[in-house]
């Protein structure tokens, strides 16, 4: 990005000098899918405990969003166009401006190992964080096919006769219940790491709020 | 209509309606989405200042609404539902209703009559007789409840644009309106209406439909989720006003398409 190659001006102060980590649409898109996946997770909560998958599994509405099946059905059919959009424009933007490719890419099994055991023993440095290390790169990468993986599966669920293909896809329309819950798994998992190691290294919470 | 009313033995519709509404939640079903922090992005997307419950809940409704269009938009007259061999039938297929199955109305089929009204040339009423004296058709095909569970049946009776169109309805009117037994009530779409897979049924399994069911008269919709496949079926208008329905009226998405 041009913005990424300008000059920094020389009256800021110190941490909002630095090289621009995160453009403005990484930001903007970060923040909505927030409040999107929020929205859609709480009420997908409360939509699953209408018919739990899983006997030991259930979600209490004080966590859930939509207070019974109706209200929470709302939620999601509304804040899915809010997390659709938001996530073909990230998607279509990173693909487009070769930031995925540029971030995420290439992805080395040796360099996941070595840096997941450095990660374990606290020696894997976040001094650059415009460069991500092999675990977060596997986990971005990862988080984003997760995203594809819960859309397409929610629209099979939604429209099993419209887009039957899809559905067959997924196995069916009872597979993919299951599918869409255990993407739904694994997105809660990324994001109680994620959000952990945000506020272990403030700096790369603020570098997703002002960009740097 | 009336008259199969009449012909519930110990059970008073109202009554069933207040059972039901001890089914939702405590308090008013007002607040069903009090406590729903961030609203912000809805507010970004309306223009609109939500602050309260029921604002928010506003929102919400105009939302699916909106939705309501996209889904007759995707709607497709010849996107049949996947049907399935006999092995796949649940059995036993499940009893579902906002009541128990002994509640479940419980008509005299003899005296039964289905009443037409509304936009129709031949306001006859149809005796089961005369129903089951009509061309047959049968379908193996999925049952989505709006839970999440599904379950695989078997049921034959009248392709419903057959039976529109033999009774002379005005096809280009916009809604079929059918009223339960026990008070329940639907409203679907014509275009839905006139599906091919659309069925007026009189048999599960290739046996009379049993009271679980729906006896005398189920309405099939395999491309509509369970709750817009009205059960003990006592009229059908077609009309250019909607309806609404049992549980389209307390928030649940009305066209709810598959």
């Amino acid at each position: 990005m041009t913005i990424e190659a300008a000059t920094n001006p020389p009256m800021l102060p110190d941490a909002l000098s630095g090289p621009l980590i995160h453009p403005r649409w990484v930001r903007v898109t970060h923040w909505i899918n927030v409040l999107a996946m929020f929205m859609m997770i709480g009420s997908g909560w409360q939509i699953y405990d209408a018919s739990p998958l899983f006997g030991f599994i259930y979600f209490p509405s004080q966590i859930a969003l939509g207070e019974w099946l109706a209200g929470a059905l709302l939620w999601h059919f509304a804040a899915m166009w809010l997390l659709a959009i938001n996530g073909i424009v990230y998607v279509t933007l990173g693909i487009v401006t070769g930031r995925f490719r540029r971030k995420l890419l290439p992805i080395r099994r040796r360099d996941v190992i070595h840096d997941f055991f450095a990660a374990l023993r606290g020696k894997l440095s976040h001094d650059d964080l415009t460069v991500y290390n092999a675990v977060q790169r596997l986990l971005y990468l990862g988080v984003i096919l997760a995203g594809i993986v819960i859309v397409l599966s929610g629209v099979s669920i939604w429209k099993p006769v419209q887009f039957k293909y899809l559905t067959a896809l997924f196995g069916g329309y009872d597979a993919a219940r299951y599918v869409h819950f255990f993407a739904m798994s694994s997105i809660v998992a990324f994001l109680t790491i994620h959000v952990v190691l945000a506020l272990i290294v403030p700096k790369s919470l603020r570098a997703m709020i002002v960009g740097r | 209509m009336l008259r199969a009313r009449k012909s519930l033995p110990g059970v008073d519709p109202k009554l069933l309606i207040k059972d039901a509404a001890k089914l939702l939640p405590q308090s008013s079903r007002r607040l069903f989405l009090r406590g729903a922090a961030s609203l912000g992005a809805l507010s970004m997307l309306t223009g609109c200042d939500i602050i309260d419950g029921p604002t928010s809940e506003n929102v919400l409704r105009v939302i699916s609404t909106f939705n309501d269009r996209v889904q007759a938009l995707l709607f497709s007259d010849t996107t049949l539902a996947p049907e399935y061999p006999e092995s796949a039938i649940t059995r036993p297929f499940p009893f579902n209703a906002y009541y128990s199955v002994d509640e479940a109305p419980d008509i005299d089929g003899d005296k039964y009559q289905l009443e037409i009204g509304g936009l129709v040339d031949n306001k006859k009423s149809w005796t089961l007789p005369e129903l089951n004296a009509l061309p047959e058709v049968s379908q193996i095909t999925r049952h989505v409840c709006v839970e999440g569970w599904s379950a695989i049946g078997s049921w034959q009776g009248v392709r419903l644009s057959d039976f529109l169109k033999m009774i002379g309805a005005d096809l280009s009117a916009k809604y079929v309106w059918f009223q339960c037994a026990e008070g329940y009530s639907n409203t679907i779409d014509m275009p839905t209406a006139l599906h091919p897979q659309t069925q007026l049924t009189l048999k599960f399994d290739n046996k009379t439909l049993p009271t679980a069911y729906g006896f005398p008269i189920k309405i099939r919709i395999p491309t509509k989720l369970g709750f817009k496949n009205p059960k003990y079926v006592t009229a059908m208008y077609v009309q250019n006003n909607d309806a609404g329905g049992y549980w389209e009226n307390q928030g649940y998405n009305w066209f709810s398409g598959l």
